[in-house]
């Protein structure tokens, strides 16, 4: 009996063992066997009329994308394409610390727990050189999809290596940092005075980083628990380099050059002037209490009437207008990243775009399509932009309806065309590791000057792409 | 019928000998613990012997002691250690301070002793993360308590501990010791918890003894307490550094790390390598079976310590 008992156990422990192991026979990056591309017959999105067609076994989709209000919205607008397919569409949400984890780990597994992820732009090189998205390129192009976003956003969210004409995402939540700003306090008669009399120009939503600084400064008065503006500053995953990109980008900075080469060019003056503005604003103007801020604490110190700029994601403004959370709600206002000393205007990227997992069945594959087919209607898009979602749909941003649906909209569809990004290669976690690090030093920390902290990582992602083998 | 229903028990006995029901408990946990615990114990020693990502699709690759190599020459993660190391002598210190002198003022019997010490023992019922989230809601320096009962009204004049500044100034190290006191704040319970038990064995007789003989209270606590309560407060430093070593979730709550790396203990970077978009797999295990020898070695120095003393007994 005992014998039977040990060997019925030392099966089941071979199973387990064997089902934990490494992924030996699995091939290596580069050489993953897609499922066949399938020739593509519909329409061009913007000539679609009829209703989508899914495969006939595909009765639902299932899209995973991050635990917050957007998913929310793409859930509604997963109810109606049921409503019109018969199709169901769930939206899982992940919480935005284990998104990315869970999505990756899944897909190390050649997993199809989904059909879609709404995944980073900067998961873009793992996503697309280790197989897990699929090459959504002939769709895109022949449909004439491409042709309906802006082309900053395709690039962005959907093309893989940049500049290579090859996508793997529809632009499906555009996003990226802009500001807002207390109206209230703005367009204050006797604050405007003072201002003028102070800086000799009109106080108005700054135009220029220099302004915006003085306005900023201008704004700092402890004694009344009032401060210029609250920026990110977190040392967590991407927060701090992603605020720091705004000053940086504006000021003629890059992380690479279309060699991928960083020497002396995440180091050049213009990027070190960049971040020293950045730790200036942090210095003479971020309120108290904001040394480990992302969104929400910016949004906190702002809804607590502390600052009178805050910069965010636009994701994140809809709390700002709404009166039950905000007490300045209908004193809010919003604008643009401003621009840099000679006039350059960039803003971090945030968002995400919709991709379909490789390791489907070619009918989900085909079901996928049909629901992004049909998501990219332009029609589509105006109900996504007023459901919450942030378009990336050329007509739709530039349509008078969606520009004044909200407060902050206008200056979202403006900013929509000077988007920029970090690294979306498949070793950006490393990359962006070294830059949180050597940024946090610096502009939260004060040690050292910033062409330290730029030449040091500068030597560290050179390092990097050298081992993996991404220098031109 | 009634003879079939009560026969089916005692056949059923009979199947089951008592090796088999002792065989029925013990491979079920036996199973788990294996695939559980033992099974990737020894996987992640393979591992960081590797050059691998756990979401990379390839298999790992045999690089020896490279992974190792690369700690060990990174002077960051030794700037990490030194901060992990300054955090565990202050905060086990404070620990067994205070833990020591809170045993000895609630272990005399007087009226609501009891409620006492329950209400002192709260702090380590609570899970670290709230813990954290709430001791940096306190330490904010416009709203927070912390700064309120110190006196400060201007925030731009105070300290802003988790910032590590003082009227907008730079102190080093004023974010490690504001995690340093939450934590103290939050164990200090756990010892004194064990002080207290190892306190109440101390037979009256040894102190009825002493003042016999007029032994002053300096020498009572000097040449009983001490020594009889020793190796329970060893227990007690041993646990609260192996934990204070391994400190991850009150850190992080409060501080993230933060400000620019001042708290960011050696746990909290072996997290951001092993995810956070990182997943560098191999380099994350040796870097855990760094910490683990860390940990095996200072529990074996004190383990030795305390043999010692017992044989002094």
């Amino acid at each position: 009996m005992l014998k039977k008992y040990a060997l019925a156990l030392t099966i089941i422990l071979v199973m387990v063992l064997s089902a934990c192991g490494p992924a030996a026979t699995q091939p290596p990056a580069g050489e993953v066997t897609q499922p066949p591309a399938v020739e593509v017959t519909q329409p061009p999105a913007a000539e679609a009329t009829e209703p989508p067609v899914a495969g006939p076994a595909v009765t639902e989709l299932n899209i995973l994308w991050a635990q917050w209000d957007p998913a929310d919205y793409l859930q509604q607008m997963g109810n109606m394409y049921e409503a019109e397919t018969g199709i169901k569409v769930n939206i899982i949400q992940e919480p935005w610390g284990t998104f990315g984890d869970r999505f990756f780990t899944e897909m190390a597994a050649g997993g199809d727990a989904w059909d879609m992820v709404v995944g980073d732009s900067q998961w873009l090189g793992q996503g697309a050189t280790q197989g897990h998205y699929l090459d959504i390129t002939e769709f895109l192009v022949g449909e004439g999809i491409d042709k309906t976003v802006t082309p900053a956003t395709l690039s962005s969210y959907g093309e893989y290596p940049a500049g290579s004409g090859t996508y793997y995402a529809y632009p499906t939540e555009g996003d990226a940092d802009g500001w807002a700003y207390r109206k209230d306090l703005f367009e204050d008669p006797a604050e405007m005075a003072a201002f003028k009399e102070q800086y000799g120009y009109d106080l108005a939503p700054p135009a220029t980083y220099e302004q915006l600084r003085d306005i900023a400064m201008f704004f700092t008065r402890p004694d009344a628990g009032l401060y210029g503006l609250a920026i990110y500053t977190q040392a967590d995953y991407d927060a701090l380099t992603m605020g720091v990109e705004n000053a940086f980008f504006s000021f003629g900075g890059q992380w690479q050059d279309e060699n991928n080469n960083v020497l002396g060019v995440v180091n050049s003056p213009e990027a070190i002037a960049g971040v020293e503005f950045y730790r200036s604003l942090y210095e003479c103007c971020q309120a108290p209490g904001l040394s480990n801020a992302f969104f929400a604490e910016v949004n906190d110190a702002f809804i607590g009437g502390k600052v009178a700029m805050a910069m965010n994601y636009f994701a994140f403004f809809p709390a700002l207008v709404n009166p039950e959370v905000n007490p300045h709600a209908a004193g809010t206002g919003f604008f643009v990243n401003p621009a840099g000393p000679d006039g350059d205007q960039f803003a971090a990227l945030g968002g995400q775009g919709m991709t379909i997992i490789s390791y489907i069945s070619p009918e989900r594959q085909e079901a996928s399509k049909a629901f992004i087919r049909w998501f990219a209607q332009e029609s589509i898009q105006v109900e996504w932009g007023r459901v919450g979602g942030y378009t990336c749909n050329i007509n739709v941003l530039g349509s008078e309806e969606f520009l004044n649906a909200t407060p902050y909209n206008a200056a979202f569809a403006e900013t929509m065309t000077f988007v920029k990004d970090f690294w979306n290669v498949p070793v950006f976690g490393e990359l962006l590791l070294v830059a949180q690090t050597e940024l946090g030093k610096y502009i939260v920390n004060g040690e050292g000057t910033a062409e330290e902290a730029m030449n040091a990582i500068a030597e560290q992602h050179d390092a990097i792409l050298t081992e993996a083998g991404l220098k031109k | 019928m009634s003879s079939v229903s009560t026969s089916q028990p005692s056949n059923r006995r009979r199947h089951l000998s008592d090796r088999a029901i002792l065989n029925l408990f013990i491979w079920p946990t036996l199973i788990l613990l294996i695939a559980m615990n033992i099974f990737p114990l020894f996987y992640s020693l393979y591992l960081s012997f590797t050059d691998y990502s756990a979401i990379a699709r390839e298999i790992p690759i045999w690089i020896g002691f490279d992974n190792f190599s690369k700690i060990l020459n990174d002077e960051q993660l030794w700037q990490y250690f030194a901060t992990t190391g300054q955090y565990v002598l202050l905060s086990v210190g404070l620990q067994t301070i205070f833990g020591f002198g809170m045993a000895m003022l609630v272990r005399e019997k007087f009226r609501g002793s009891g409620l006492l010490t329950t209400l002192i023992l709260v702090p380590m019922m609570l899970s670290p993360v709230v813990v954290g989230l709430f001791w940096k809601l306190m330490y904010n320096p416009t709203f927070g308590y912390v700064n309120y009962l110190l006196g400060f009204t201007n925030p731009v004049a105070a300290p802003d501990f988790l910032a590590s500044s003082w009227a907008r100034e730079s102190v080093p190290g004023l974010a490690l010791m504001a995690v340093v006191l939450v934590d103290a704040w939050m164990w200090t319970p756990f010892v004194m918890l064990l002080v207290l038990s190892g306190l109440k064995a101390i037979p009256d007789y040894l102190y009825e003894a002493a003042a016999i003989d007029r032994a002053s209270s300096w020498f009572q606590f000097w040449r009983i307490t001490l020594p009889q309560v020793a190796p329970l407060l060893l227990i007690a430093v041993l646990f609260r550094t192996i934990e204070a070593i391994k400190s991850f979730d009150l850190v992080m709550g409060m501080t993230g790390g933060g400000p620019g790396g001042q708290t960011e203990l050696i746990a909290i970077n072996l997290y951001r390598q092993a995810f956070q978009g990182q997943f560098r797999t191999g380099p994350a295990s040796a870097l855990a079976y760094i910490i683990l020898i860390i940990i095996i070695a200072i529990s074996n120095l004190y383990i030795r310590y305390l043999n010692q003393m017992r044989g002094e007994d």
